[in-house]
């Protein structure tokens, strides 16, 4: 059986938990020799931001897994306190930050690409967002490009 | 598990093409290696790459990732992937006679 030879992976949330995981398989994909593409919609545009890539934080409301009480998610103050421990944690095992991750994914020749719909939702342009994104696309130029390949979503 | 002959030696490879045995390995068989790996002209900085896999296993135990690689070999990963097309740590193992790096990043 053949294996796989393409992934485009849309990245849709705008949290460290929603952002993460769309890089480490664009990452590791490369790392196998498969050809990868990023396609950041919504808030996962948040991760090519030139202002706010530096700032993505850990959502700590609404997620039971953090086995933390409701009502203190929602505390000032814990949001960050949670993100700065995850990412010291992150640190120690040797993945890097959001920013550093991003031009490292664009070293290895995956092709990172904003949704033009949510650009102009949220009023965005390319000056936006950091040099390694190759292009703001519409949905149908994110088919062509994905093409032949598989498609994740997260 | 495969068998293929390199430099007049029997070497025992896995289902993905990494040595079962790193003993074997001698750098004459590098050439051969590295063209069943589709690179046909190898430069000084693919042998860069190479000793520094496999002196890395013989130090500390396993090759290490494209990211560490790219930290500590002296080439940048832009370049790893431009001398290693199809996965610089997986590739350049393969051709150094090391078993395969395990890591995510």
């Amino acid at each position: 059986m053949p294996g796989i030879e393409k992934v485009s992976i849309v990245i849709s949330k705008g949290s460290l938990e929603g952002i993460y995981p769309g890089l480490i398989m664009a990452n590791g994909a490369r790392a196998e020799g498969i050809e990868a593409n990023l396609f950041f919609t919504f808030f996962g545009l948040d991760a090519i931001h030139r202002k706010r890539h530096e700032h993505i934080k850990l959502a700590t409301v609404g997620n039971p897994a953090l086995h933390m009480a409701t009502w203190l998610g929602g505390f000032p103050g814990i949001s960050s306190v949670m993100t700065h421990y995850i990412e010291s944690k992150m640190d120690g095992i040797d993945i890097p930050s959001i920013p550093e991750f991003i031009e490292m994914i664009a070293d290895t020749g995956t092709g990172l690409y904003a949704c033009k719909a949510t650009v102009d939702l949220f009023g965005m342009s390319k000056d936006d967002f950091v040099d390694q994104v190759q292009d703001i696309i519409t949905v149908g130029e994110f088919y062509e490009i994905a093409a032949g390949g598989q498609i994740i979503f997260t | 598990m495969s068998t293929i002959t390199l430099a007049g030696k029997d070497i025992a490879r896995t289902d993905d093409g990494f040595f079962e045995d790193p003993s074997q390995w001698t750098e004459d068989m590098v050439p051969d290696l590295a063209k069943s790996e589709g690179i046909e002209q190898l430069a000084d900085r693919h042998w860069v790459v190479i000793r520094f896999m496999r002196s890395e296993y013989l130090t500390k135990g396993a090759g290490p990732s494209v990211r560490a690689l790219g930290k500590s070999s002296g080439v940048p990963i832009k370049e790893l992937y431009q001398l290693f097309p199809k996965g610089p740590a997986k590739q350049a193992a393969k051709i150094a006679g090391i078993p395969k790096p395990i890591g995510c990043i």
